[in-house]
Parts: structure tokens; sequence; C-alpha cells
């Protein structure tokens, strides 16, 4: 996929910019563990989030999302790719370090993302200390106290004596304590209570307000994206598929496979249940993706000049930022389909 | 609405009572493993202070009192081939034998979580070497590898705690590499990382709290077996010389008199069971109080 259609212009209010962010992972085998396959993790990516704004990633189990954020926060080393942060490119006049001070992340599992032989207050003031800022532990129990824990009860716990959602709230405060700009929150509220979930979302949206936050919201779940995020990413076998504020994708899905990422979710309402049939069969091997587009195997519009060009993403909304990689909303494609009305 | 007019302050402030005082209560109600500790305390505290016990000179036979019996007046457990102390030689005997348990098995636990806790947490190629030649020393038995440097170096106290030394890096090694990699995979490491740590850094901070105390029980599980390697290679000529007292050698020595008097020719070998037996009931107890989601 072409590097630059998924982006709107360059802009000063674009605080990350990344571009053709690539992830191939060698699969070794053998006696000497020579290099057999590359696993197709992350290939071409591309995107742009400007500052106070929520860019919600979705789609389906190895699709890439995850890869994506460690990524971004340089936690796996990428094979490609520009990562633009605050004005600054990554490798050239931005340090890894500082990324990390700029950019930080929440991850899904609660239990394993804190050191349990540390107190909370401990993990908690340990970014702090690290990247030199005054007064560690009193930052942590000022972070403590405003994601809703008293200080004075839980500085000296450790992670398995307090609960999930507590946890949770742990980890944010951690993330922060480093005052980032951007919080990558890698599918940070699928593993708990509905109740729970709800709070912990409500409080990223305040501490979004208070602190003039940006996050990048991995989920499976649209309905949690839909409500925090401002646009949505859909990712499917390493690639982005579809871009779009939120109003926009919800009330139409340009691509094929965000249309089934849609109608697989539940609907509250017994009489509005789908029609469409939910999509079929596992993804594809990442290892040896499909030709042109990667979709084309599960897809009901697939044609020959689906298995053989690669569609770029493009502006199907006339200029309101919806973005989509499919050959049906490409007139010129040779699709037979192309620019029909009511497809998708 | 009474219910919630309770003041959150009168709510006493939790404390946890940190790690090791949880392990030390779960320790206390262990009696097996307190017996075994107690044991060893005793047979450490003997030997460390043997000069202080008023016990009859080891290294001074009598050609006139050998072999006499357990229970023999002057003797409580009898005299050895060349009429010396039994217990007094027992007793120092230990000073010797848990030294040489004791040492190979400290160098090789900080050497071996040295290499191991770096080639699990660095990985890749650095990973590769160290374990790869951790792997050619696991092709040997132990015993035969203690015997084969022993007898290469010489006899003599020091080379045998360098050949026993060398003898346990690798199973170490291979612990440790172990459970670093596995906590290497956790979110905090990940977490920590994304801080902008310095890899000593982390390693120091969210690592090593908590790979030590399993490499720590299994080395604690190890010194039983060196103490047998020790006795061993005393035995076999290559360890400690006559006439130091050593459970080993002693063993060794006494052979010869098993048809005359079994009881009295039993006892350095009682000696080293007891003790290795104690040291490994005592580092399982240890184990499982130092597990903390019990």
């Amino acid at each position: 996929m072409s590097a630059t259609e998924t982006l709107r212009p360059d802009s000063p209010a674009q605080i990350l910019r990344v571009t053709g962010l690539q992830k191939h992972f060698p699969v070794r085998g053998g006696i000497l563990g020579r290099q057999k396959a590359r696993v197709q993790a992350v290939d071409g990516v591309s995107f742009a989030v400007e500052e106070g704004e929520t860019l919600g990633i979705v789609g389906e189990s190895g699709c890439g999302k995850s890869t994506t954020a460690r990524l971004l926060v340089g936690l796996i080393d990428r094979d490609r790719g520009d990562v633009r942060f605050d004005g600054r490119t990554l490798g050239k006049d931005l340090t890894l370090r500082d990324l990390r001070r700029g950019m930080q992340m929440v991850f899904q599992d609660s239990y394993a993302s804190l050191n349990p032989r540390l107190t909370i207050e401990e993990s908690i003031a340990f970014g702090a200390r690290i990247q030199g800022l005054s007064d560690p532990v009193g930052r942590a129990r000022d972070l403590m106290d405003r994601v809703g824990l008293d200080p004075a009860r839980f500085a000296q716990r450790y992670p398995h004596e307090v609960s999930g959602g507590q946890r949770q709230r742990i980890n944010i405060a951690r993330a922060l304590a480093m005052s980032p700009k951007i919080v990558v929150l890698d599918e940070a509220v699928s593993a708990l209570d509905k109740s729970v979930e709800a709070q912990v979302l409500n409080l990223l949206a305040d501490l979004r307000a208070e602190f003039g936050l940006t996050y990048i919201f991995i989920s499976h779940d649209l309905n949690v994206v839909r409500y925090i995020s401002d646009r949505i990413l859909v990712m499917y076998l390493g690639e982005v598929v579809e871009l779009a504020p939120v109003d926009l994708i919800w009330s139409r899905q340009a691509h094929p496979y965000t249309r089934s990422l849609f109608s697989a979710m539940p609907s509250m309402d017994p009489d509005n249940r789908t029609e469409e049939p939910p999509l079929t069969g596992d993804p594809p091997n990442p290892i040896n993706p499909p030709s042109g587009c990667r979709f084309h195997t599960r897809c009901k519009f697939a044609e020959a000049v689906c298995a053989r060009d690669v569609p770029v993403m493009r502006d199907i909304s006339g200029g309101q930022g919806h973005l989509a990689a499919c050959h049906l909303h490409d007139t010129a494609s040779g699709h037979s389909r192309a620019g029909e009305e009511g497809l998708t | 609405m009474a219910v919630a007019q309770t003041d959150v302050a009168e709510i006493p402030v939790q404390k946890s009572g940190g790690y090791w005082s949880g392990v030390a209560r779960r320790l206390s109600r262990d009696p097996v493993t307190l017996g075994c500790a107690a044991i060893l305390v005793a047979l450490i505290g003997s030997a460390a202070f043997a000069p202080w016990l008023g016990l009859a000179d080891p290294y001074t036979g009598s050609m006139v009192a050998r072999l006499n019996p357990i229970g023999s007046e002057g003797h409580i457990l009898g005299t050895d081939e060349q009429g010396r102390d039994m217990l007094a030689r027992l007793i120092y005997g230990g000073r010797l034998t848990l030294f040489i348990g004791l040492v190979p098995v400290i160098l090789a636990f900080f050497i071996g979580s040295f290499l191991g806790i770096t080639a699990g947490y660095v990985g890749g190629l650095l990973n590769t070497i160290i374990m790869r030649t951790v792997d050619v020393f696991f092709a040997f038995p132990s015993v035969l590898l203690a015997i084969a440097i022993s007898g290469a170096l010489g006899a003599g106290i020091v080379n045998s705690l360098v050949s026993l030394t060398i003898v346990f890096i690798p199973p170490i090694t291979r612990v440790a590499e172990a459970v670093t990699s596995g906590v290497r995979s956790l979110d905090y490491i990940d977490a920590a990382r994304a801080t902008g740590a310095s890899a000593l850094t982390v390693i120091r901070v969210h690592v090593i709290g908590n790979v030590l105390s399993p490499i720590f029980v299994y080395a604690t599980s190890l010194t039983s077996v060196c103490m047998i390697l020790a006795a061993g290679l005393s035995f076999l000529g290559i360890g400690v010389r006559p006439p130091e007292p050593e459970w080993g050698l002693m063993l060794n020595t006494l052979r010869s008199a098993i048809y005359v008097d079994p009881w009295l020719a039993a006892l350095p070998g009682v000696m080293i069971f007891v003790t290795s037996l104690c040291l490994n009931l005592l580092s399982d107890g240890v184990r499982s109080a130092m597990n903390v989601r019990d």
C-alpha cells in the first residue's frame, strides 16, 4: 500500500505522523537457525494523529494492532518507516529516550504489567525517577489520587493485593507519571468487567481533558472504540484498510472488511438483527499473505483485479477524511462493480 | 443511609507486611523445615566452634586404642583406624566438608546467575553463545567432570573448590536463563523499558528481585550434591589429603574396617546423609514459603 495516501497533509497540529511503518518477524528453523520465512506483522502502516485527538485502532486478533503499538513506543525495532513525534523524526533529531518520555503505553494484562515485588508507589514513581523528574514519590501520590486511589491506603500495597480495575488505574497513573503527550492504550480496558471498564473509560476521558492528552486506543471492541475515539483506523493483516472519523464510519463502512467487522457486532435490538452472514474462516497466514488486496480471499465482492492489484488508500468522502483501500471505490481500478452505490 | 455515614478516615491504614515477613510467617508454620534448619545450625555451629568444645585432638592417634567401638570410655563415638577420636574428627571434618560443600555453590551462584540473567535478558546471539557453551559442560556427568578437572589440576582443597565451582556453573546458568527469559517476556519489563531506563537499571530494579529467589532455592538444593561430590573427590584421593579430617576421606580410610566395626565405618556416611537430607528438605521448605500467591 502506498504510504502517503493515508495521510492528511503535514500540519503543525499533527503530534504524531507515522509513514510506511513496517515490521517483519523472521521465522527461523533448521539446525543452523536460518531464516525460513517472514511474518509480515505490520506492513506499510501510515497515519497521523493530531494533538488532543483519540485515534482508535481496530481489527481482529493477529492483524498487527499490538505490534504497531509496540513499534510506536520503540519496544521492538522497526524494519522501515518514519515516526515523527512533535515535529521531530525518530532516529534523526529525536532520540528513543525522548520519544519514550513523550509517549507512554498501558498494556492489557494489568497484573503482568506491574512488578509483583514493587509497591504501587514505587512502580508509579519508577519512570519519573528514571527521567530525572522532580519529586517522583510526590508525583506518584498525586497521580494515585487523580486516578481515584487513596495514596494513604494503596501506596504501600503490592499488585496482588488490589483488584483488576484498581491495577489498571495504577498502570494509567504509571504511564502519566512521565507527563507524556501521547498515551498508547493497548487493549487497556479489554480484560476488565463491563462496569469497571466503563469507570476506567470515563477516567481516561477525564484525564485526556485535564492533561491535554492524545490517545492511541487499540481495542477489538467497536463500541468502546466508538465511545472514546475521534477517528477509527481499521487494520487487516498488517495493513490499514480504512481510516475515518467515528461518525462517518459508523454510518457507512466503505471497506467490505470493516463492514463485516461491524456486522459481527451484536445489536441491542432483537428486531434489528443483522441479516448479513458473518465473516467466515480464519485470517490468512501473515507469513504468506494473499496477493493484491489481502482481504480478497474472504471478500464477497472479490474479482480477478483484487488478487492482482494492491488497492491504495483514497478519500471516498470528498474531503471529509474518510479513506479506504478498496477497488470498489476506484472507478479506474477495473473492478466490474466499482463506483456502484449501496454496496458498502 | 446510616451506613454511608461511616467515616472513611476510620478505615485503618492498610499496611502490607512486606514480602520477607510473609516468608518468615509461612516458614514458622513448617515444623519439618524448622527441624532441618535446627540440625544444620547445630552442625555448622559445632564445626565453627570446634576448638572451643573441649574435644580430643583430631590428629593425635594411639596405637593401642585403634577402632574402639561406639560408646567406649573416653571416646563416645569410638576411634578410627589410627586410634583418633571419632567425635572430634567428625566435628572437625564438618568444617572442611561444609566449607567445600558451600563455597563452590556460592561462587557458582554468583557466576551462574550473572551469565544466566545476561543471556536471558539480552537474548539473541549472546544467549546462543553463553547457552551453547554451557551445554558443552552438560555433555559430561557432573561426577566425571569434577574428577576430570580435579585430576587435571591436581589434588588439594583449592583445586577441589575450583573444579566443583566449574561443575555447578552450568546448571545454575541454565536455571537463571530460563527464569529470566520468562520474566523478560512480561509486560512490566516492557513498561520499564518504555520509561527509557537502561538495560542495567531494568535488570537491577525489575529482573533481579523476581528471578533471584528461584535461582537461590535451586542453588541451595545443589549444596548437598556438592558435599557428596566433594566427599567423593576426597574418597578417590584427589580432594583433601590425609591426615585432614573430612567426611569423604574418612569414609574411604575407614572402609577397610567395615568388617571389624560396620557402625563405626558408617559414621561419616551418616553425617553426609543427614546433612544433605536436611539441606534438601530446607530448600524445599524455603521454596514453598517464597511462593507469594499461596
